[in-house]
């Protein structure tokens, strides 16, 4: 590896560095492959027909001027496609039933949703395809739309699913501590309805999938975060073995959760495949990802906070609607969950309760994007926060203070029975208030006042649960995933000292093949650029589990790790037999094993793999070659943790906001390669940015999706955000031998709570004294013009 | 199925004729016809800019450009911007400062950058991030791309060359 190198921290000769990407070089140059960019012989395409109408009867479909089209393969519909079963739904909050609507690739009787697919068409091309989709003829009966999560519960309110005879899937509660008393000891309680509205996963790489059944079996890419989860479905629902599966996820182009599913696509291609005995390939539009991708957040929460006149907080209620969609996808129900997990924050609070009801619409289902239900959960207790402070007349930052978890109270087990590994949350603040000084921030708003210009400073402090995960806990007699969620990984030396790893996870942008080689090199005494790392396919390595939850580093890397240990071990005993010395004498220091004390005596990786290969002269009963597999289970979760600021200017004849400072104080652990955090936090910051000032899945009330492309569905551009000051502490985790955390889902979990908190602060002067996101320009000025302060108005009156 | 038009364009300096549907966009062009795949699509709306290519030297959202209307042009693609192995100064600096994740958006924002920097060999931050303002990333927030043409720039200005 060409690297430009920054200084080593003493943590190893390469973990630790901030090594340029061993992804980039095909990358920069356009020879990546991605889904799409994949083009195999006899390649038919397929395009889907999607419902306009949010719930309906399907009354007919004509299919009959498709056939006469030149090109056209087939026409198929819900009726025509028999699967063993429909798309899954994996995970259940643990001991409750959940109410599980039949889901299938295609819609067969009602449509629940705009964009719920109900016809797929398959021609010679895509273009051919495109046109024959509008000779299918559907006809609806419209029924009526439930878009409303708090109308939706009420009697006699109409319903998504019949069958049911509610809209609620289910209801789940998380507490501990005993709220009673915290509240009843509380000299103020506060309350506030916070909404998290619907966002999109919005990758740049929409969805894609190439199908190729042949001779009784299945080679499917995909842009999936999770390969192996999908060949285990594919399995079920078609009804084909496992071993004759084969599930790639190639370059990936991003993800965010919005590929950690099992699509109708999917299935679909897979079964066309299987049927007309031909490849079979279909790409998402981005019209298609807007309607038919999974949305995320989407909940109302009602909070109630508890605490004595000095800050001390005495109890925390949220009880959560979390808006389902139509159907219950993968983990749909499972998400607000996860936010509950972590409803303490950094906080001692005795006593916390999260009740969780889960609500089905006419809308697409929600799933994990990027946090999945604790970005949800840190903007609630961050800005309940904030407010409280504002109700207690005291500075938000002290009040935090004076709750956070002291560092000497680790590992530490919060009211909710939650063990946090490892934490110094005061220590990330304290690291914070080196870059922005508030009392200037707070001179600058006074000077800036009299022009119009309203600045106010806004802080996060967070702590979340990634590194899933334990088995124990989220298996079946745990949390209820029918599956372990450990990581697998495999190191194989070649004769020459090159070394491929086998990982069980699936990057789509994290820069796995950089940080994964630096472990190894490490551990191997070798260079990263020998160490390839081979990842997103189930007919390479040993059985893996995919990309998501911030788990990659924390599961994958010490599976990695682990094995690259394994083949050190092995390493030191041949050499130790050899040399006639002690394995545990046997160290490995510049580029080679050695005898401690003794640089010159011992071998290389290459020497020492041609004499695992060439097996001449090994200890008695030593198998000869050199690979390890390691599957590593994680003891608990970890809990990484950070102080975010924002500083944001309001023009109050607008209502625009726009950021004058974002600072990110992130605790993930010891970096592996600092290069690599960084990145995953201005993208992550980013997102959360997106959330609380642009961004927004928007049905009206009759269940028509309005935010239908990127022109009405704002992502942030270069030109809206600004650079992202970035800083560490590093508090290793006791979980792991590596003592990491996750990093690829913090910028988000904290970020939305800290732009809102510097929003609402700066505009109290104006007599706003909160505001849900998104905080978009309209929504400010009307709010502004709403608020009945002494000093409201400006020109906005 | 319209009569086919014929396309004849030179794309990183070689020339390439042929048969194409009249509605076939420059991008399914390049990508399908000539195989070039760099190139990518991310939405159906000219706003994501990942489709980005040169058009007789100026930038241009080849999703919003009919292959016919290129005819006689010459067109340059990302896997026209490294020579014999030496990678592009923007290739370099996207590299060196982290400036892309998953990469989907990559071979646009090079191509975007590109244009800027022959327009403005020294552009301010400002400047950079307003160019990219018609290229979406989800993966960056941005940070590393303005880096990266800004340390691109940067070399360029202290090389005596334009990128």
């Amino acid at each position: 590896m060409s690297a430009t190198d920054t200084a080593t921290n003493g943590k190893g000769l390469f973990v630790g560095r901030a090594m340029r990407r061993k992804e980039d070089p095909r990358l920069i140059t356009g020879k990546a492959s991605y889904t799409e960019d994949i083009v195999v012989p006899g390649m038919v395409h397929a395009v889907l027909v999607r419902s306009p109408e949010a719930h309906a009867r399907i009354t007919s479909i004509d299919t009959s001027a498709v056939m006469e089209r030149p090109g056209v393969l087939a026409v198929y519909t819900g009726q025509d496609v028999d699967l063993e079963s429909g798309l899954p739904m994996a995970w259940v909050p643990p001991g409750i039933e959940v109410n599980t609507p039949e889901h299938w690739p295609l819609a067969k009787a009602v449509v629940k949703h705009v964009g719920d697919p109900v016809a797929v068409v398959i021609a010679d091309t895509r273009e051919i395809a495109m046109d024959a989709v509008e000779d299918v003829i559907v006809e609806y009966d419209p029924l009526p739309a439930v878009t409303d999560i708090e109308k939706a519960l009420e009697d006699g309110a109409d319903l998504v699913h019949e069958d049911f005879g509610t809209n609620k899937s289910h209801e789940w509660s998380l507490g501990g501590g005993d709220l009673e008393a915290g509240f009843a000891e509380a000299d103020v309680i506060l309350e506030r309805r916070v909404v998290n509205h619907r966002t999109s996963g919005a990758p740049i790489e929409p969805r894609g999938v190439l199908a190729d059944y042949r001779a009784g079996s299945l080679t499917i890419w995909s842009t999936t975060q999770v390969p192996h989860f999908l060949r285990l479905f594919l399995s079920l629902i078609l009804g084909v073995s496992e071993e004759r599966i084969r599930a790639i996820a190639p370059e990936v182009g991003g993800g965010f959760g919005a590929k950690l599913q099992i699509y109708g696509e999917e299935v679909l291609c897979a079964w066309l495949s299987r049927k007309l005995e031909r490849p079979v390939k279909w790409t998402e539009t981005r019209s298609e990802h807007m309607a038919a991708s999974h949305h995320g957040r989407d909940q109302i929460a009602y909070v109630k906070v508890g605490a004595k006149r000095d800050g001390t907080l005495t109890a925390y209620h949220t009880r959560i609607l979390a808006d389902m969609g139509a159907y219950l996808m993968l983990l749909t129900p499972t998400i607000p969950s996860l936010g509950a997990f972590v409803m303490n924050g950094c906080y001692k609070t005795p006593a916390v309760q999260t009740d969780i009801t889960g609500v089905f619409t006419n809308k697409m289902p929600t799933d994990a994007i990027r946090g999945a239900g604790r970005p949800e959960a840190t903007h609630q207790i961050e800005v309940v926060l904030d407010q409280l402070a504002a109700e207690l007349e005291m500075d938000p930052l002290e009040l935090r203070r004076r709750n956070f978890i002291a560092a000497d109270a680790f590992p530490c087990e919060t009211a909710l029975g939650i063990v946090y590994d490892s934490g110094n949350y005061q220590g990330t603040l304290d690291k914070l208030l080196e870059h922005v000084d508030v009392e200037s921030v707070r001179r600058e708003a006074e000077d800036l006042r009299s022009r119009g210009i309203h600045r106010g400073i806004g802080f996060s402090t967070y702590t979340e649960i990634c590194g899933l995960a334990p088995s124990r806990v989220t298996g079946p007699s745990g949390f209820g995933l029918q599956t372990g969620l450990w990581e697998s990984a495999m190191v194989r030396v070649h004769i020459t000292g090159a070394v491929t790893v086998f990982t069980g996870t699936s990057p789509h942008g994290q820069g796995h093949e950089t940080g994964f080689a630096q472990i190894v090199a490490d551990r191997l005494g070798c260079d990263p650029a020998q160490v390839e790392v081979i990842h997103g396919d189930t007919g390479t390595g040993p059985q893996g589990l995919g990309t998501y939850g911030s788990r990659s580093l924390s599961v994958g890397g010490e599976a990695v790790s682990r094995a690259a240990g394994k083949v050190a071990d092995k390493i030191r005993q041949i050499i130790a037999h050899q040399l006639e010395a002690a394995p545990e004498d046997i160290e490995v220091a510049d580029g080679k094993f050695s005898v401690k004390g003794s640089p010159d005596k011992g071998l290389t990786l290459a020497e020492a793999s041609g004499e695992a290969h060439i097996p001449e002269n090994l200890p008695d009963g030593m198998e000869p070659g050199l690979e390890e597999t390691s599957f590593y289970d994680p003891e608990n979760f970890v809990f990484p943790f950070g102080a975010h600021c924002c500083v944001v200017d309001v023009d109050a004849e607008t209502g625009k906001v726009d950021i004058v400072r974002y600072i990110a104080v992130d605790d993930c652990g010891p970096a592996v390669n600092p290069m690599l955090i960084d990145g995953q936090v201005h993208g992550g910051v980013v997102h959360g940015i997106g959330q609380a000032l642009f961004e927004r899945i928007h049905y009206d009330e009759d269940g028509q999706l309005v935010t239908g492309t990127f022109v009405d569905y704002a992502l942030p551009s270069a030109a809206d955000v600004p650079n992202i000051e970035t800083d560490r502490t590093e508090t290793p985790s006791p979980t792991n031998s590596l003592g990491v955390k996750g990093i690829g889902e913090a910028g988000t979990i904290a970020s939305s709570a800290a732009v809102t908190n510097a929003v609402i602060d700066a505009l109290r002067p104006l007599g706003v004294t909160y505001m849900d996101m998104p905080l978009s320009p309209m929504r400010i000025w009307e709010a502004i013009g709403e608020a009945s302060g002494p000093a409201a108005g400006g020109g906005a009156q | 199925m319209a009569d086919p038009v014929q396309v004849s364009v030179s794309v990183n300096g070689e020339r390439h004729e042929a048969d194409v549907e009249p509605r076939t966009l420059l991008v399914y062009f390049l990508r399908e016809t000539l195989g070039l795949t760099g190139t990518h699509v991310g939405c159906d709306t000219s706003n994501c800019g990942a489709c980005t290519v040169h058009l007789d030297g100026v930038a241009v959202k080849s999703c919003t450009v009919l292959a016919a209307q290129a005819d006689g042009a010459e067109i340059r693609t990302i896997e026209g911007m490294s020579h014999n192995g030496a990678l592009h100064p923007l290739q370099e600096a996207f590299w060196s400062e982290h400036g892309l994740q998953c990469g989907y958006c990559t071979p646009g924002m090079i191509m975007a950058s590109a244009d800027l920097l022959e327009r403005n060999p020294d552009p301010s931050e400002h400047e950079v991030r307003e160019a990219l303002a018609g290229n979406l990333c989800r993966c960056t927030g941005y940070h590393n791309i303005v880096k990266a043409v800004m340390a691109a720039a940067k070399d360029g200005q202290s090389a005596g060359v334009q990128a």
